[in-house]
């Protein structure tokens, strides 16, 4: 009888069968697959974490304004936009090519936005349409060059580079730089818009709440549908880190001017498009197209059609950035996109862990990593260093996140996690 | 695709090949194949290594485009262009070489290309798909959850032989897909393959193990170097079977063979 009862006990849930498996239970289990992960070289968020931490310790020492508040909200003014161009590198990343002329892109965005609407006077609706449409066509170029002549994108996108610049101080004619009207919405955005404290707070506890609230979701249906599921109280746990982290950020920025609007739309982006990327077919196929273009082919995927996507997305969102950096600075001139704007989108996507490597990567990686970018930036302007030092030490750190993408990559090859 | 929808009778021409040729620069892989598969018949290609047996797959896979010859499936004349239109009319293939994308989980593997639920992936319906499709296979995968890379040689054979399930094909091509396995997983990819033949599906089964392949097939396709070189059933004697595969009665086999039994009769 007894034993009658134990065999027909609760089945063993469907992912459960195999007992040489650790399964991690609870906050402890948690903790102890996190190590796992990080000691494999699955870095996750400790790369991004570190850097702030060692980068806040190093300039607020030098100059105590660096972490003021309206130092900080000032930063995240200034992140959105290169913020949306790394955004938009991270799916051409994540298939393993590059996009070289993503700052040119934004450049000449910014340029097309000056000329339609303040030299033209069509409505600035019509001109940021405008702006993104033509990034949307430098992508498609791309992706046919790419599909159609197998020209490597570094190549494609280096000539585009040059051919884009050449545009941009084409169209803006001998002036050479467009002001916008300060009193338009499109400056006000970028300069002085901020979202009230109620919604800020709001925003902050959302993600948690969502967390939550999914997570609870998630495991009744797994439950129903016999396969395990996290413990509740991990999820608990992550949720309130998050929110108190956020709650935190949110008060402090309030002590100054607060959450800037140009910021927030573009974490709206990135939400967005972490949605596209996780749970779309067509999010998917980046990921699989770039761990393996000839399987992902085999299964049936377009992969030439992936490919153009991603250009197109990348370019346009290159042009995106390109407008808001034109409503930050309130004019667009033939400086916008150059100098370092390429490279740090890069570098942005790379520290928050999108690989160059192709299929890993993830939309959060831009946030993440423009956040570190924007700091080092800020942090070198508040000590009045010449843009020579800045281009250095910028160039330092793309190369110091490089390698420990590539050193990350190497041990995940031997820990068998790709 | 209509055509991919229709229910086949058992015995039903499904593919016929007419004087399939490929070439790979100089190479000439394939020259005038003829095959044909029935609905609910197992054909065996067997050869030697280099033999063809891979490259005639892809192209019925849709890998590749054949130099010249017709495909018909299902009566009609068809242009394989690509792996998508293949899957589509039902024509599933396991790769020798598997086609996994190791940066991906089981779960992700086995639906690529096919998600269910393009806007808003079914992660839940897909998971437990993968678990049932996996342990008919009486497969050992600790979790679908893992990357492929985290999988061993077996593991992997597994989950690529899983996935040309899933789309549920009218013909099931599998390039050498025990070669990795153990005992139990052999016996079950078997019985797996004799389970879809039942179900009045067409299995191409290409294998190096004589034993497995006389198991299992109803016919046996002999290619050697790019041409087709007989076709026997499993009654037929071993002696010919490899004869025709290595081109001569008097083949290293055969004289192997002998010397065995020659030591014997001392
Ligand atoms: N992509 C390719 N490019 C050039 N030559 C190729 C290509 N694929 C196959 N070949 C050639 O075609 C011939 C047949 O190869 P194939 O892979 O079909 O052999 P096989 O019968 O599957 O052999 P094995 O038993 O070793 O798997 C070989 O001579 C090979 O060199
Ligand atoms: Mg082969």
């Amino acid at each position: 009888m007894d034993q009658a009862n134990k065999t027909s006990a609760p089945a063993a849930q469907l992912d459960r069968a195999d007992t040489r498996v650790r399964h991690d239970e609870g906050i402890g289990g948690w903790l102890r697959s996190f190590y796992d992960r990080v000691r494999s070289g699955d870095l996750g968020m400790i790369p991004v974490i570190v850097g702030l931490l060692l980068i806040s310790a190093v300039f607020s020492t030098l100059n105590p304004v660096f972490l003021a508040p309206n130092n900080l909200t000032n930063m995240l003014f200034d992140a959105a936009a290169v913020g949306l161009i790394a955004l938009g590198i991270v799916f051409v990343l994540l298939l393993g090519e590059i996009d070289l002329s993503i700052g040119s892109m934004s450049g000449l965005a910014s340029a097309l936005l000056g000329v339609m609407w303040v030299q033209f006077g069509y409505p600035v609706p019509v001109a940021i349409a405008g702006a993104i449409a033509a990034g949307a066509i430098m992508g498609l170029i791309y992706g046919f060059l790419r599909n159609r002549f197998e020209m490597p994108s570094f190549v494609a996108t280096l000539a585009g580079l040059l051919a884009l610049l050449g545009m941009q101080l084409y169209i803006l004619g001998p002036t050479g730089s467009i002001n916008l009207p300060f009193t338009s919405g499109m400056v006000r955005f970028g300069q002085i818009y901020i979202m009230p404290m109620w919604f800020s707070y709001a925003l902050a506890v959302l993600p948690g709440l969502l967390m939550i609230w999914t997570g609870h979701r998630t495991r009744q249906q797994r439950a129903a549908a016999n396969l395990s599921s996290t413990s509740m109280s991990v999820v608990i746990l992550k949720a309130v880190l998050l929110s108190a982290a956020l709650l935190f950020a949110v008060w402090y920025l309030g002590k100054g001017r607060g959450v800037p609007w140009m910021f927030g739309v573009f974490v709206a982006f990135v939400v967005v498009m972490d949605y596209a990327l996780r749970r779309t077919k067509w999010g998917r196929s980046l990921f699989a197209v770039g761990g393996n273009a000839e399987a992902a082919r085999r299964s049936g995927i377009n992969v030439k059609r992936v490919r153009l996507t991603a250009f197109v997305v990348c370019s346009s969102f290159a042009a995106l950035g390109g407008v808001f950096a034109a409503s930050r600075l309130a004019s667009s001139s033939q400086q916008a996109g150059t100098g370092d704007v390429n490279l740090n989108a890069i570098a942005a996507a790379v520290i928050g862990g999108t690989s160059l490597f192709g299929g890993r990567g993830s939309a959060w990686s831009a946030l993440l990593g423009v956040l570190v970018i924007q700091a080092i930036s800020n942090g070198l302007t508040l000590l009045n260093l010449s843009s020579s030092l800045r281009y250095m030490i910028t160039g330092a750190v793309l190369a110091i996140a490089v390698i420990v993408d590539s050193l990350a990559r190497r041990s995940r090859a031997s820990h068998g996690r790709a | 695709m209509a055509e991919g929808q229709r229910k086949t009778a058992k015995g039903e021409l499904l593919l016929s090949l007419r004087n399939v040729s490929k070439q790979f620069g100089a190479v000439t892989a394939l020259s005038d194949i003829e095959l044909d598969v029935h609905a609910g018949e197992v054909v065996a290609l067997v050869g030697d290594n280099g033999a063809g047996k891979s490259t005639l797959v892809k192209i019925l896979a849709g890998v590749h485009q054949p130099t010249s010859g017709t495909i018909e499936f299902l009566g009609q004349k068809v242009t394989l262009s690509d792996p998508g239109k293949a899957l589509e009319m039902g024509i599933a293939t396991v790769f020798q070489d598997l086609a996994l994308c190791e940066n991906l989980d089981v779960v992700a593997n086995l639906f690529l290309g096919h998600e269910l639920n393009p806007w808003r992936l079914d992660e839940l319906q897909m998971e437990v798909r993968a678990w049932t499709l996996l342990q008919e296979l009486a497969a050992r995968i600790p979790s679908v959850r893992e990357p492929i890379a985290s999988l061993s040689g077996g593991q992997r054979q597994t989950v690529a032989i899983a996935r040309s399930l899933l789309l549920d094909p009218k013909i099931i091509m599998l390039d050498e897909p025990t070669a990795a396995l153990g005992v139990a997983q052999t016996a079950e990819v078997l019985n797996l393959i004799e389970r879809v033949r039942d179900r009045g599906h067409g299995v191409i089964l290409i294998s190096h193990n004589m034993e497995d392949v006389r198991a299992v097939a109803d016919r046996i396709v002999v290619l050697r170097l790019g041409r087709n070189n007989g076709v026997f059933t499993p009654a037929d004697s071993h002696e010919d079977l490899i004869a025709a595969i290595t081109g001569a009665s008097d083949n290293s086999v055969s004289r192997r063979a002998a010397r065995k039994m020659e030591s014997l009769g001392e």
